[in-house]
């Protein structure tokens, strides 16, 4: 939009002001920014010495020792974030789908409406539902218990990240398949959701993204360990929990390992942010073909 | 043939409105499961518990007034730093980048990328590096030269509402300014453009005709701001010290409803066990409330949107 030369009788006090306000919007960014460039480089500075190949495959250990690392902490969110992922993945696709073909019906109105709003529940409110209902039961912390929790943390991004994707897709295009003859069901599942499956996989990754940095819930419901859990149903470590432990130690030992486990994990965060900007921006091009 | 094809259509449909409503049920299972694990408080304390400030595990006497308390501060510092700033970026990006669409989009992607920080990282930040900086260049320099004043009063720590309110600030911002970013940006260009036909300022045209415009998608997003920093509790836990306290000073240490049940919730059983599930009923309510709000104020203003393009 080609900005028009303002009046020169515009008095100077409109000017000033003018400059002012752009002053202290520019003063609001850089306020922003600061924090997040110190954090990055905190975790940086004070992370990479403590990481090592040992770091990444050694067992815990007590806070005097040398060598101890956070191998079962890893394992344990990734058995975490799996299971999770089994449950969440199938169900949010599932009512995405839903919410975007049938976005008339009632039920689909409801349920994403319901969804958005379980999109902004604490986590930790979700931590204590999966504790009433299988931590209390069972008097077991276990892996099992965290991930189902997680699965509640990434079950509405993937519905709705899902939902808001396939509404993308052309109209005409599931107007073509059906005036084919094709059914419905097929119609979705060849055409619908085969276009839209770059934003399905935005979705997923911005889902397991959230599950991997949460703490809260899974300090309820996996409680932590310093050993491999021989099954699903033992207490597990994780690396948000062990961030956690150790930051609030007073041993300078594991102080430093939480640095390293912060940056371990701030890595894996932004490996999988980066590839969901990749998926978007294919998704983008993909739409201008469409076009 | 015929019957066939309807066959697939409805299993499919089936299977669907299933993971529709499994959604729904989490919603009304953790309002169920939540009552009743709360039970042995919520019968034994009635509404009482809402206002009773005493919170004494050793005596059985628990109140969530502290913890509310906690959160109202602590939130009400967040917003009072976070939103201007938010508002500020929003204005910024779609206001002032409108030529330069790269380095807005490349703003905006760093300040969301803050959102992605998880928040025990925040915590340990907080711990490490936030706290001995507020300690020495804010709390003591206030608490030396205003401490008759109520709310510098009392001598500071690190651990303590103001550091919590800061931390929170920080989280809330990715979150408010990419709302009011979404939100301004649908804002028509015919309402900038009329402003500048009559004479009007880069900051005349924003202020009296874009931002009345986007009011309540920008109210939307006050609120998400707001449930954010009511709900956020690993940062929290680990900076705010996590003692009950109602007190009027910001540099006192105290709790919040979730910093609360994240510090105690290992070592409690029976009563103690049922109080802190309560206050997570009631982070449950207040999130319900709040983030139904944000939703509606923010669907009426797309949907407002959508009509009259």
């Amino acid at each position: 939009m080609p900005k028009p030369n303002l009046p020169t009788s515009i008095s100077l006090w409109r000017k000033i002001v003018n400059k002012l306000m752009t002053i202290l919007v520019i003063i609001a960014v850089i306020l922003a920014i600061i924090p997040l460039l110190l954090i990055l480089g905190d975790v940086i500075m004070r992370g990479a010495p403590a990481i090592s190949i040992g770091f990444l495959t050694h067992l815990q250990k007590p806070p005097n020792a040398t060598g101890g690392g956070i191998a079962n902490a890893i394992v344990g969110t990734f058995t975490m974030v799996g299971i999770a992922s089994i449950i969440s993945v199938p169900i949010g696709i599932g009512a995405g789908i839903f919410f975007s073909e049938w976005a008339t019906s009632k039920v689909s109105t409801f349920s994403s409406f319901m969804n958005d709003v379980l999109t902004g529940f604490p986590s930790i409110v979700l931590g204590l539902f999966v504790f009433v209902i299988i931590v209390y039961p069972t008097k077991q912390f276990s892996a099992f218990a965290g991930g189902i929790a997680l699965s509640f943390v990434m079950l509405p991004i993937i519905a709705r990240t899902t939902g808001e994707s396939l509404k993308l897709v052309p109209m005409t295009l599931r107007e073509a398949s059906l005036a084919l003859g094709i059914p419905r069901w097929k119609t979705v599942i060849r055409i619908v959701l085969s276009t839209g499956k770059n934003g399905l996989l935005t979705g997923i990754l911005l889902a397991v993204a959230r599950a991997t940095g949460e703490t809260a819930p899974i300090l309820l419901t996996a409680s932590s360990s310093i050993y491999f859990a021989k099954s699903i149903f033992q207490p597990t470590a994780s690396m948000t929990v062990l961030i956690y432990n150790y930051a609030t130690s007073p041993y300078a030992t594991w102080q430093t390992q939480a640095w390293g486990a912060a940056l371990v994990l701030i890595i894996i965060m932004l490996g999988l942010n980066l590839a969901v900007k990749l998926t978007i921006g294919r998704n983008l091009s993909g739409k201008k073909v469409d076009l | 043939m015929r019957f066939r094809l309807l066959r697939g259509d409805v299993i499919l449909k089936i299977l669907l409105a299933a993971a529709a409503l499994f959604v729904i049920g989490v919603v009304v299972g953790l309002a169920v499961e939540l009552f009743l694990g709360s039970a042995p408080s919520l019968f034994k304390f009635g509404p009482s518990f809402l206002v009773e400030s005493k919170w004494q595990p050793s005596n059985n006497v628990f109140g969530a007034w502290p913890f509310i308390y906690g959160t109202l501060v602590t939130s009400a510092i967040a917003i009072v730093i976070g939103f201007p700033i938010s508002l500020g970026i929003a204005v910024f990006i779609t206001e002032k980048l409108k030529s330069h669409l790269t380095f807005g989009y490349l703003l905006g992607t760093l300040v969301d990328l803050l959102a992605a920080v998880p928040s025990v990282i925040y915590g340990l930040w907080g711990v490490f590096v936030l706290i001995p900086i507020i300690r020495d260049y804010v709390e003591r320099p206030l608490s030396k030269s205003l401490s008759y004043i109520p709310l510098f009063s009392g001598h500071p720590f690190g651990y303590d509402f103001l550091t919590a309110g800061v931390i929170l600030a920080i989280m809330v911002i990715p979150t408010m300014s990419a709302v009011t970013r979404d939100v301004l940006s649908v804002v028509p260009n015919s309402q900038r453009e009329a402003m500048y036909s009559l004479g009007a300022t880069d900051w005349e045209a924003t202020q009296k005709s874009v931002l009345p415009y986007a009011r309540s998608g920008i109210f939307g997003a006050f609120i998400l701001g707001l449930g954010r920093a009511f709900g956020e509790t690993m940062a929290v836990t680990m900076v705010i010290g996590n003692i009950p306290s109602v007190s009027s000073s910001l540099f006192s240490p105290g709790a919040t409803l979730s910093s609360i049940i994240a510090n105690q919730f290992g070592e409690s059983s029976g009563v103690f066990q049922g109080a802190l599930i309560e206050l997570g009923l009631i982070l449950f309510f207040v999130a319900v409330l709040i983030n139904g709000l944000a939703r509606l104020l923010l669907w009426r203003m797309t949907r407002a949107t959508h009509a009259k393009a």
